[in-house]
C-alpha cells in the first residue's frame, strides 16, 4: 500500500524512475565529495572545510526544477549538492577546495566552500552571511525589468535568515513579485546556537506571510517533498506570481566546519539520532520500496560515485597552483588583450 | 553648448545613457514619480517607466545588493542613495561584495554599476545630511570614486561611470547642485574616469581639490592673485580613485608647494593619501610642507548656522592656508 502511494507520488510529479535515480545519484556524489574533502582536510591537503552532509536531499531536490544555464543560483557555503545539481562537477568542487589556479570559483583566491561559477550561472559567494540573498533578488529584478523568463534561487541557513539583508531582500521581492526562490536550509544550529535561541517564533517559513508570499516548511529528509515545493515555487515564479520561501528542515550531520567540534555543545545522543534523518538513507529506502533501487543498483551507484570522486581528486590535484604573478589581476576590468 | 547646473547635468547624463542603452536602469528611494528628493531623476519615470526608474523601500542594503545582482545579470544599474549619510546599511554590500566581486571570482564576475550619493555640508543638514564620507570608499580597493565639481564634469563623468565595467561611487556635492550654471558641451560628452583637470594655471603653489572645494579654491586663487600677487594653480582631481598622479606630480614639480583641500575631516581623510604620495614621489620638487586644509575633527556638521559656518571650509579659509604655505 505504502509502495503504491509512494510510486504515485513521484510519477504524479512527472518524474520517471530514471529521474529519481538521477536525484539519488547526485545526492550520493555530493556525499562522496563531502566525505573525500574531510579526508583531504585530515590529510593536510585542505586547510578548512565546511560540510553539507544531511542537506543533500533538500539541496538536490530544490535545485532540480531549475533550468541549467538559464536560471540563476546564489548558493551558500554548504551548497555542495545544490551546485552539483545545477551543473558543477565533483572536480570543480574539489579543485576549489585545493585552491588551484584554474579553479572555476575563484582561481584559488577564496577559502574552501565559497562556490561560484560564471559558466553555470552560479554567483560567487562571500563569507558575510546573507549577502547572496540580495544578489539573487537583484538577478530576479533584472529578469523582471527585461521581461525575461528567468528564475533566481538562493539558499542559506536559518542563522542567516535573521540577517537584515535577508529581510530587505524578501520584502523587496514581495513588493514586485520577483521570480525568486528563497531556500532556507534549517538544520537547527547556527554553529553552536540552537534554533530556539535564534529564531523568534521558531518558524522561518512563517515570515514569508509578512512579505506577501507563501512560505512552506518541508521535511529535508524527504527529497520528493522538497521537489514538490520547489517545482511549485518555480512554476509560480515563471507565471509571474512572485517569490516562495521554502524552509527545509534538515540535519547537520557534521560539526559546523573542520574548525568546530559539535560535541562541545550537542548531546552525543542527539547527534547519534540525527542519522535516522539522513536524507540518503531515507530516500534509498523509498526507492527500494518502489523497486527502483536494490542492492545491486545501490552498489553500482556507490561505486560510480567513488570512482568519479577518485578521478576528480586525481585530476584536481594535478592542476596547476595559482601563479603569484597573477595576484594583482582582476581588481578592475582588464583591457581585452590581457583578458 | 547648453547652460545648466550640476543637477540638470546629472539628469541629462542619466537620460542620455538610458536612451542609448536599455540595460541602464535607476533604483532608489523616491526616484520615481517624485524624481528624487533633489530632483535628479525628475521626468525620467514618465519617460522610461516604473521598471527602469524604480522606487525602492527604505532599504539601502537592498538598493546596493539588488543593483549588484542586476549588474551580474547584465544590466547597468544606477543606484541612488538619498544621502551619502544613509549609505551605511549598504556598506556590507559595497565593501564585502561590490568592491570584491571581480577579484574574488578571478575576473569572471564584474559589476558595471554606479552608486550616486549626494554628500557634503553647507545646506543646514546637520550631522546626518552633510557628511563627506568619501574616504571609506577611496580606501576600498575595487571601487572607483569620482567627485565632480562642474556641470560639464558631472555629466561627462556620470556617462563614463555608467559605461565603466567596474563599480563607481559617484559623489555629488549637494551644495553645488544649483550653485551655478555653466556650459556643458553638446553631443556625447564623456569625461574619462581617472583624469584630473588643471582649472587655473599658477606658478607659486598648487591647490588640489574636488567637488564644492573647486569653486572655493578658484575664488580663493583670484583673491590671492589680486591681493597678494600669488598665483595659485588649482587642480580639480575629479576622480579620487584612481588618482591622476601624473597631473598631480606635474603640478607640484611646477610650483613646489602643495595644499590639499577637502571638506571631510583631516585624520585619515583622502587628503592624507594625496599628501603622502606627493611627499613620497614629488619630494625633490618641494620647497614647503605638503599641507592639508580639511574639515574639523568633529563627528559631523553641527546644525546651528554659526556652528555650521564654523565647520565649513570657505574661500577665506583657503586664502589663509595658502598665505601660510606661500610664506615658505
Amino acid at each position: 500500500m505504502a509502495q503504491t502511494q509512494a510510486k504515485a507520488r513521484h510519477v504524479e510529479l512527472g518524474l520517471s524512475d530514471d529521474d529519481v535515480l538521477d536525484m539519488y545519484r547526485a545526492m550520493l556524489l555530493a556525499r562522496a565529495v563531502d566525505e573525500r574533502m574531510w579526508l583531504m582536510q585530515r590529510a593536510g591537503k585542505i586547510a578548512f572545510i565546511i560540510s553539507g552532509q544531511g542537506h543533500e536531499g533538500a539541496q538536490v531536490a530544490t535545485a532540480w526544477p531549475m533550468r541549467r544555464n538559464h536560471d540563476w543560483m546564489a548558493p551558500y557555503y554548504r551548497s555542495i549538492a545544490s551546485t552539483i545539481a545545477f551543473g558543477m562537477s565533483a572536480e570543480d568542487i574539489i579543485t576549489a577546495h585545493l585552491a588551484k589556479g584554474d579553479d572555476v570559483s575563484s582561481g584559488g583566491r577564496q577559502m574552501p566552500g565559497h562556490y561560484g561559477g560564471a559558466p553555470y550561472n552560479i554567483v560567487s559567494l562571500s563569507s558575510p552571511v546573507g549577502t547572496q540573498v540580495l544578489h539573487a533578488v537583484g538577478i530576479a529584478m533584472g529578469a523582471w525589468v527585461r521581461g525575461d523568463d528567468v528564475v533566481a534561487m538562493t539558499s542559506y541557513g536559518e542563522g542567516t535568515a535573521n540577517q537584515g539583508e535577508v529581510h530587505e531582500a524578501m520584502n523587496f521581492a514581495g513588493v514586485h513579485k520577483l521570480p525568486v526562490i528563497f531556500v532556507c536550509e534549517n538544520n537547527g544550529y547556527a554553529i553552536s546556537v540552537p534554533l530556539e535561541k535564534q529564531v523568534g517564533g521558531q518558524s522561518v517559513a512563517a515570515r514569508a506571510q509578512g512579505y506577501g508570499f507563501p512560505g512552506v516548511t518541508v521535511d529535508g529528509a524527504d527529497p520528493l517533498a522538497c521537489y514538490t515545493a520547489a517545482r511549485e515555487a518555480h512554476e509560480r515564479a515563471v507565471r509571474g506570481e512572485g517569490p516562495t520561501l521554502i524552509e527545509a528542515r534538515v540535519v547537520r550531520l557534521t560539526s559546523h566546519s573542520s574548525d568546530d567540534d559539535q560535541r562541545r555543545y550537542r548531546d552525543p545522543a542527539e547527534v547519534e539520532a540525527l542519522k535516522q534523518q539522513d536524507p540518503l538513507v531515507g530516500f534509498a529506502q523509498q526507492l527500494r520500496e518502489l523497486g527502483i533501487l536494490n542492492d545491486e543498483v545501490e552498489e553500482r551507484l556507490r561505486a560510480e560515485a567513488k570512482a568519479e570522486v577518485n578521478e576528480a581528486s586525481r585530476r584536481a590535484e594535478a592542476r596547476p597552483e595559482p601563479d603569484v604573478a597573477t595576484a594583482e589581476r582582476h581588481v578592475y576590468a582588464e583591457p581585452e588583450a590581457q583578458g | 553648448m547648453a547652460e545648466m547646473n550640476i543637477l540638470e547635468a546629472i539628469r541629462a547624463g542619466m537620460d542620455e545613457e538610458m536612451e542609448r542603452d536599455e540595460r541602464v536602469m535607476i533604483l532608489g528611494e523616491d526616484v520615481g514619480k517624485k524624481g528624487g528628493v533633489f530632483g535628479a531623476t525628475d521626468g525620467l519615470f514618465a519617460k522610461y517607466g516604473e521598471k527602469r526608474v524604480l522606487d525602492t523601500p527604505l532599504t539601502e542594503g537592498m538598493i546596493a545588493g539588488a543593483a549588484a545582482g542586476a549588474a551580474i545579470y547584465g544590466l547597468r544599474p544606477i543606484a541612488e542613495m538619498q544621502f551619502a549619510d544613509f549609505v551605511y546599511p549598504a556598506f556590507n554590500q559595497i565593501v564585502s561584495e561590490i568592491s570584491r566581486m571581480r577579484y574574488r571570482s578571478n575576473g569572471t564576475f564584474g559589476l558595471p554599476m554606479v552608486i550616486r550619493m549626494p554628500y557634503g555640508g553647507g545646506v543646514h543638514g546637520a550631522l546626518y545630511h552633510s557628511q563627506s564620507n568619501e574616504a571609506y570608499f577611496t580606501a576600498t580597493v575595487g571601487l572607483k570614486v569620482v567627485a565632480p565639481g562642474t556641470p560639464a564634469d558631472a555629466k561627462g563623468l556620470l556617462k563614463a561611470s555608467v559605461r565603466d565595467p567596474d563599480p563607481v561611487m559617484f559623489f555629488e556635492h549637494k551644495k553645488t547642485y544649483r550653485l551655478f550654471k555653466a556650459d556643458v558641451p553638446d553631443g556625447d560628452h564623456v569625461v574619462p574616469i581617472g583624469s584630473a583637470d588643471v582649472v587655473r594655471a599658477g606658478k607659486d603653489l598648487s591647490i588640489f581639490c574636488y567637488g564644492y572645494m573647486r569653486t572655493c579654491a578658484l575664488e580663493a586663487a583670484e583673491t590671492l592673485a589680486r591681493e597678494d600677487g600669488v598665483e595659485a594653480e588649482v587642480v580639480d582631481l575629479r576622480t579620487l580613485r584612481p588618482l591622476d598622479l601624473a597631473t598631480v606630480l606635474a603640478s607640484v614639480e611646477k610650483t613646489g608647494k602643495a595644499l590639499v583641500v577637502h571638506e571631510a575631516n583631516r585624520f585619515g581623510g583622502f587628503g592624507a593619501e594625496v599628501a603622502a604620495t606627493i611627499a613620497e614621489e614629488g619630494f625633490e620638487h618641494l620647497d614647503g610642507p605638503v599641507t592639508r586644509l580639511a574639515g574639523p575633527e568633529v563627528p559631523g556638521v553641527p546644525y546651528h548656522h554659526d556652528l555650521e559656518e564654523w565647520f565649513m571650509l570657505s574661500p577665506a579659509k583657503i586664502v589663509d592656508a595658502v598665505r601660510t604655505l606661500a610664506a615658505y
